[in-house]
């Protein structure tokens, strides 16, 4: 079966980054697809490089990047949230003039017509937030 | 349809909202704070009467609640069964 799945929280604020992450990969440990994963809201913090959290705590945005890798998943951020709250690509640099990018391997960012997309093309939606 | 609650009954009404909408054949799923909800001796738990309730696991475990607190015929699930029960009700409604 095909999942979509949409987070609305940004990493160690709420626990819905970390549901959203044990449910993503046991729906794969059980041979399901995850079409992809959308980032909205608060959700797109969830995709900064920069962050360092402490070495005996969970790596949030490190786990999602590897995730991605390892079963090609598509990892979206809304471009309106990610503007608003700093999250900046190389596109995006460019556009706003800024100095500086820090999206996290495995992101990128575009428009809710993924989320549409996404509920359309997968056989379930679930969304994790506050 | 599954509904998912992750909201401890004694910090909103979203537990009220989901049990008070939910039909005949509906499944609901506490997960997060929302599992404090299934605590046999707290007062939310008359709202579960007559409805299928499932519990995530670990997130009982995370607070310490084990399952002889539970109220009675709550059944207790891991992540893989969680994704059973996303897989088995063709609708997701999380109440946020």
């Amino acid at each position: 079966m095909k999942f979509t799945i949409q987070v609305n929280e940004g990493p160690y604020q709420h626990q819905s980054a970390d549901t959203a992450y044990h449910f993503a990969k046991a729906a794969l440990d059980k041979g399901h697809e995850i079409f992809r994963i959308f980032f909205y809201h608060d959700g797109v913090n969830n995709g900064t490089r920069l962050t360092t959290p402490p070495q005996d705590d969970r790596n949030i945005v490190n786990r999602w990047s590897e995730l991605a890798r390892e079963h090609d998943i598509d990892m979206v951020l809304c471009v309106a949230a990610a503007q608003r709250r700093g999250i900046v690509d190389d596109g995006e640099a460019e556009r706003n003039g800024k100095d500086a990018t820090n999206i996290a391997p495995g992101f990128r960012i575009s428009g809710l017509g993924q989320l549409i997309e996404g509920g359309i093309e997968s056989d379930r939606t679930i969304v994790f937030g506050d | 349809m599954l509904h998912l609650v992750n909201k401890s009954p004694y910090d909103g009404s979203n537990l009220n909202t989901a049990t008070s909408i939910m039909k005949s054949g509906d499944t609901l799923l506490l997960i997060e704070d929302g599992v404090y909800g299934a605590v046999k001796a707290g007062k939310a738990a008359s709202l579960l009467e007559g409805h299928t309730v499932s519990v995530l696991g670990p997130d009982l475990a995370a607070r310490g609640i084990t399952k002889d607190k539970l109220a009675d015929g709550i059944n207790v699930v891991d992540y893989a069964g969680f994704v059973d029960m996303v897989e088995a009700n063709d609708k997701v409604q999380s109440w946020l």
